[in-house]
């Protein structure tokens, strides 16, 4: 099985003044195609810092980082933006759409920023993907004329449009409630069933359930890693909760 | 990311905050407005002091009296009677780069045609003297060389002692005048030219043959200044040399002695003049320039609330891969826009207001096509210059830190 993420003894500091804070101590991880990571673990243990370097916002202080067996560690800030343009998706807690632009045009942005892709071919590629995580019929809506599961699944949408090798999510039920969640891990469950790759942060070991492997962080280290057992079915999860009232 | 997305995305922030947007315009708007209406009246007046300078005469060239001494004491010019018509003859002869000489005598007193009289001044000149003064005859003719010699008592009236002796528009050639007491045949009536700068009538005068008024009016044998024509602009210069030259030697002036007259030119009489409003005009502009500046601080202070506000869709472009020089030229991009529509609102307006000074003041104002074209560059500059500021802070922010900004 193809590997996605290959890190090895990954390590990051942060000068803050004159203490070094060491937010990741040597880390060995490996992704694999088609798994669905969860990553957990308390504030400050790590697991925020690991997710900005894999999806290459931050720079690691030391170690090596193959991403589709390109060593991005060493990296400048552009030729990484062009990395986070071709092979990343993000989803954030806050979604992060672009207020008063349509949600077409929001999941067309990642595109905007590629040469390569024609005005055809981007509005094409944005409502396939609009399509699917089931908005097509909400396609020329505001964001803020949608709610925040929809809006989280515009957000989505933008995370899948450049046929990125991992999704990266960051606490992305975090802002929704109980039901609204399940919603979006069975779409995530859903893509993932497709074939996607996809890394998620999250806190909630319920939400951790639905994914395939658990990866836990504290003080900078992996403390312990395993593969879900009794995996969740979102889509199961969300018949068993009670529908609420309107 | 390609120009023509940056350019709609810079043109959909920019509406969404339309008042904003106009306001900060707005500096931009009255400061290429004033510029360029300041420029224009400067031009203006400039021109209409030049048009009034030409109106005097072609390339003219005059000799006053100097100051002199005598016995070690200063005398006033207008007491000198050291100018002659020898002189002119001489400068005639000699001077090749001057084409027309006159003598000229002046002197002020009353015409009196019938029971009409009307005080006006008498100048006295030769065959010459109205070309020399761009003069033109629009009835009768001009004075001859031969009614000069013979200091026949005939006279050209300006336009103004025509009216107040006979009425309004009549012809009053042919007629008879009397200027004090010595009557004189009109022979012709001379063209209209206006109020000199100076506020003085140049039509209130009567023209006669130079010995007829130094003879019969004024009983003197000396003249009261020379005037002349160069043969062109360029050659006035050298003109005033060879006048200088001929004089000293007439007058029998000594190396050490300085000159007893003086030679103006036209051509220093328009300088002196055009460099006041010149002066003006840069006064004015640099004014107009300072609004123009306010403006350019006031896009970057709009744009670096603008960067601050959207420090989150910073950090969104970054991260699905907007490089720093994509973001760069998004702020950039719409700061000059800021300004250069801005820019051509106020060069609209500053036409408008041009057009509004030239019909309050008669001056014969034009925007002239340099002011709108620097005033264009100025403003992409300023568009750049202080947009650069902060886009760039946009383009160094951190992405992480972007996301997360609250």
């Amino acid at each position: 099985m193809k590997t996605i993420i290959d890190i090895a003894n990954l390590k990051k500091d942060y000068h803050v003044g004159e203490v070094t804070v060491h937010a990741l101590r040597g880390v060995d991880l490996k992704i694999n195609e088609g798994e669905f990571v969860a990553i957990m673990g308390a504030s400050g243990s790590g697991k925020s810092t690991m997710l900005n370097i894999i999806g290459c916002l931050d720079r690691p202080t030391d170690g090596t980082y193959l991403l589709d067996n390109v060593n991005v560690a060493g990296m400048s800030k552009n030729e990484r933006a062009a990395i986070r343009n071709l092979k990343i998706g993000f989803v954030f807690q806050s979604y992060n759409l672009l207020s008063r632009t349509s949600a077409l045009e929001n999941v067309e942005l990642p595109l905007m920023y590629n040469r390569s892709v024609s005005s055809r071919e981007r509005r094409e590629k944005a409502i396939a993907a609009l399509e699917a995580v089931g908005l097509a019929d909400r396609m020329n809506h505001m964001p803020n004329q949608l709610s925040g599961g929809q809006q989280q699944r515009v957000a989505i949408a933008r995370s899948l449009v450049n046929d990125p090798v991992v999704i990266l999510a960051d606490e992305a039920t975090g802002n929704l409630d109980t039901r609204t969640s399940y919603e979006i891990m069975s779409l995530f469950q859903e893509l993932n069933n497709k074939g996607k790759t996809i890394v998620f942060v999250t806190h909630e070991p319920d939400i951790a359930k639905c994914m395939t492997r658990s990866v836990v962080f504290r003080d900078g280290s992996i403390i312990r890693e395993e593969d879900v057992k009794n995996r969740l079915n979102a889509a199961e999860v969300l018949r068993t909760l009670p529908v609420e009232q309107d | 990311m390609n120009p023509g997305n940056l350019l709609k995305i810079a043109i959909k922030a920019l509406k969404r905050n339309k008042m904003r947007s106009f306001l900060t315009m707005l500096g931009i708007i009255i400061g290429v407005a004033s510029v360029i209406t300041m420029l224009a009246i400067g031009q203006g007046s400039k021109k209409s002091i030049q048009d009034q300078i030409a109106g005097m005469g072609s390339n003219m060239l005059f000799v006053m009296p100097g100051n002199m001494r005598m016995g070690g004491v200063q005398q006033g010019s207008s007491s000198s009677q050291r100018l002659t018509v020898a002189d002119v003859k001489a400068i005639k002869t000699e001077c090749d780069a001057i084409v027309a000489v006159s003598p000229e005598v002046r002197s002020s007193g009353q015409a009196v045609s019938g029971n009409s009289n009307w005080p006006t001044t008498i100048y006295g000149g030769n065959e010459q003297y109205l070309e020399i003064r761009s003069w033109d005859v629009v009835s009768g003719r001009n004075i001859t060389d031969t009614e000069a010699e013979s200091s026949a008592k005939v006279c050209l009236v300006g336009r103004t002692v025509a009216d107040e002796l006979f009425g309004e528009g009549i012809d009053p050639t042919g007629e008879t005048i009397r200027f004090q007491s010595i009557p004189f045949k009109i022979i012709g009536v001379l063209s209209k030219k206006g109020q000199n700068s100076f506020g003085q009538d140049q039509d209130d005068v009567i023209i006669a043959p130079y010995t007829t008024v130094q003879k019969r009016i004024l009983a003197q044998t000396h003249i009261q200044s020379i005037q002349m024509s160069a043969r062109s602009a360029e050659e006035s210069e050298l003109a005033q040399s060879q006048v200088e030259e001929v004089l000293r030697r007439t007058h029998k002036l000594r190396e050490n002695e300085d000159n007893d007259f003086e030679v103006r030119s036209q051509e220093e009489l328009a300088t002196t003049m055009t460099s006041v409003t010149e002066i003006l005009t840069i006064l004015l502009g640099a004014i107009a320039g300072i609004s123009l500046l306010v403006g350019g601080i006031g896009i970057m202070n709009i744009m670096y609330v603008s960067v601050t506000e959207r420090t989150r869709e910073i950090g969104l472009r970054m991260s699905v891969g907007g490089r720093s020089i994509d973001i760069l030229l998004q702020f950039l991009i719409e700061s000059i826009l800021l300004s250069v529509f801005g820019g051509l609102i106020g060069i609209v307006i500053g036409f408008g207001a041009s057009a509004i000074v030239e019909a309050l003041t008669s001056w014969p104002i034009s925007v002239m096509w340099s002011s709108v074209i620097l005033a264009f560059a100025v403003c992409t500059v300023i568009g750049i210059f202080f947009g650069w500021y902060p886009a760039r802070r946009a383009a160094d922010l951190d992405p992480i830190d972007a996301l997360r900004f609250e």
